[in-house]
């Protein structure tokens, strides 16, 4: 029995998540997303079971405060709090003092002082999680924040990856779609390109970030370039909320060009799984045989979502640890 | 640092507890085993090994990593988090004699944790407890039903089991205090 604590000690000397929150996929190291994706793996063990809830969190008290709509994530976070026994609270912003002209801070700090150890915030501006991870002394877990990051979401989006494939170094992944408005697209390309994978970035030109090479992708406009011998075709949902410009002249015509089609799948390699973190646009992004076709993995993303939860939720639970740190 | 049992020794252990179980239960009939990560899983297959050419029957075997439900879990305000492995387990528990293998019995909280684990599973008939070493100093009311050794110690020596599928070599050694 001692010996098991020592050398599990051992190990999370190389590879514990030393942080206070997860803000993005960007600080994170490869070993890190490793660590979250293998704790994840024992996690969707948990769901498996006829009692799927562990202790471990007893006590913790989590805060989920989505400040936009969200129905995956929000419910995705809550099951995975409470399959650890945290207690759950969910703030629905359109019956909190918000709509009475309270701040973010303020909603915050009024929030802490009922000292939650967790805080899950959905933001529309990027940059929100940031800015309470410094204002906070709980956790903070960004999921999403305006166009910056969605981490968990890019989490289990690998998770699925690595568990069809074995692997992510080395793949061909095309993703394609609203580039421009993606926080999807901002945590999926900090990390497959961490963990080795081929990034292909595919959508309108009006909706390429000019800057996106720096980040070690290959963009491109011509859709079948993207596909062609891909691994896995990862669709973007066309942001119609976020779409104050005319992008492109009409959902129908991006469709035509851009959306997934059996006939363009054919260019990807025969075993190429498609993804899509929802909520789809049917028709718009994606065709319906596509989305509940055979090489569909979107149902399989929503179900690893909450392992892949549990695992963040878990291993922050630990702390920054910056007492022991030296 | 002493060698406290060798390869033989652990050998003939694992066969005479093997012995145990089969006489103790009359036979192998509703028996699973569990092993406790790490080394409790390969402890167990050792057994299930054994059980197999005593008997011609096999026996379930599946392992339990018992992190979750460790009583030390946020103990401290900060701290990483230790490692959390699979637990896999592929069969019912309800209504079978669960054998929970697991390396050293010391304060019998890893022995607790995992009695919590696998009441999760279902609902056993019985749960019965084997070990390769039972140290002594318990903090809990737990008790082997099976024990390969009993080795008295000192609560700053520790206690490291080795075994081939893990470590290379198969060897118990009773380490002291301040030399580990």
């Amino acid at each position: 029995m001692n010996t098991t604590s020592q050398e599990i000690d051992q190990k999370q000397a190389v590879t514990a998540l030393r942080r206070k929150d997860l803000l993005g996929i960007a600080e994170l190291s490869a070993q890190e997303i490793e660590l979250v994706l293998d704790t994840a793996e024992a996690m969707k063990e948990v769901g498996t079971r006829p009692i799927k809830k562990v202790p471990a969190l007893r006590g913790k008290t989590v805060i989920n405060l989505f400040y936009e709509p969200s129905t995956r994530t929000r419910t995705s976070f809550e099951i995975a709090e409470k399959r650890l026994s945290a207690d759950t609270l969910n703030i629905a912003i359109g019956t909190s003092s918000v709509v009475k002209g309270e701040t973010l801070a303020d909603t915050a700090l009024n929030l802490e002082a009922m000292s939650p150890d967790m805080i899950v915030l959905r933001h529309a501006s990027s940059g929100a999680c940031h800015f309470l991870s410094r204002v906070c002394r709980s956790a903070i877990i960004n999921a999403g924040d305006g166009m910056h990051e969605h981490p968990t979401q890019a989490l289990l989006d690998a998770f699925t990856i690595r568990e069809r494939k074995k692997r992510l170094a080395g793949l061909k992944i095309a993703i394609i779609g609203d580039l421009l408005h993606s926080r999807v697209l901002r945590s999926n390309i900090h990390l497959l390109t961490k963990l080795g994978a081929n990034v292909w970035v595919c959508g309108p030109p009006t909706l390429i970030p000019t800057d996106i090479r720096r980040f070690g992708v290959t963009p491109t406009s011509v859709v079948d370039d993207a596909v062609r011998d891909a691994d896995v075709i990862m669709l973007l949902r066309i942001q119609l909320e976020r779409m104050e410009g005319a992008y492109f002249p009409s959902l129908r015509e991006y469709f035509r060009v851009f959306g997934m089609t059996e006939s363009r799948m054919l260019l990807a390699r025969p075993d190429v799984m498609i993804m899509h973190p929802g909520p789809m646009n049917r028709g718009v992004e994606i065709a319906s045989e596509v989305a509940d076709g055979p090489y569909s993995v979107i149902l399989d993303q929503v179900a690893n979502g909450v392992a892949v939860r549990m695992a963040v939720l878990y291993l922050l639970a630990g702390g920054a640890e910056h007492e022991e740190a030296a | 640092m002493p060698v406290v049992m060798d390869a033989d020794r652990i050998g003939r252990t694992l066969t005479r507890i093997a012995h145990e179980i089969v006489e103790r239960n009359k036979g192998t009939d509703d028996l699973a085993l569990v092993g406790v990560r790490t080394r409790g899983v390969p402890i167990a297959r050792r057994i299930a090994r054994t059980l197999r050419e005593i008997t011609g029957h096999e026996v379930p075997t599946g392992s339990l990593d018992i992190t979750l439900y460790r009583d030390d879990l946020m103990r401290h305000a900060v701290g990483p988090q230790p490692l959390v492995r699979r637990t896999d387990i592929q069969f019912s528990i309800d209504d079978r004699k669960i054998l929970l293998v697991d390396d050293v019995l010391y304060t019998g909280r890893t022995t607790r944790a995992a009695l919590d684990a696998l009441i999760d599973y279902g609902r056993p008939k019985a749960i019965q407890l084997i070990v390769l070493v039972d140290r002594g100093h318990r903090e809990l009311p737990i008790k082997a039903d099976y024990v390969g050794k009993n080795l008295p110690t000192a609560p700053e020596e520790s206690v490291q089991v080795r075994l081939i599928e893990v470590d290379g070599e198969d060897e118990v050694v009773l380490e002291t205090g301040d030399g580990a």
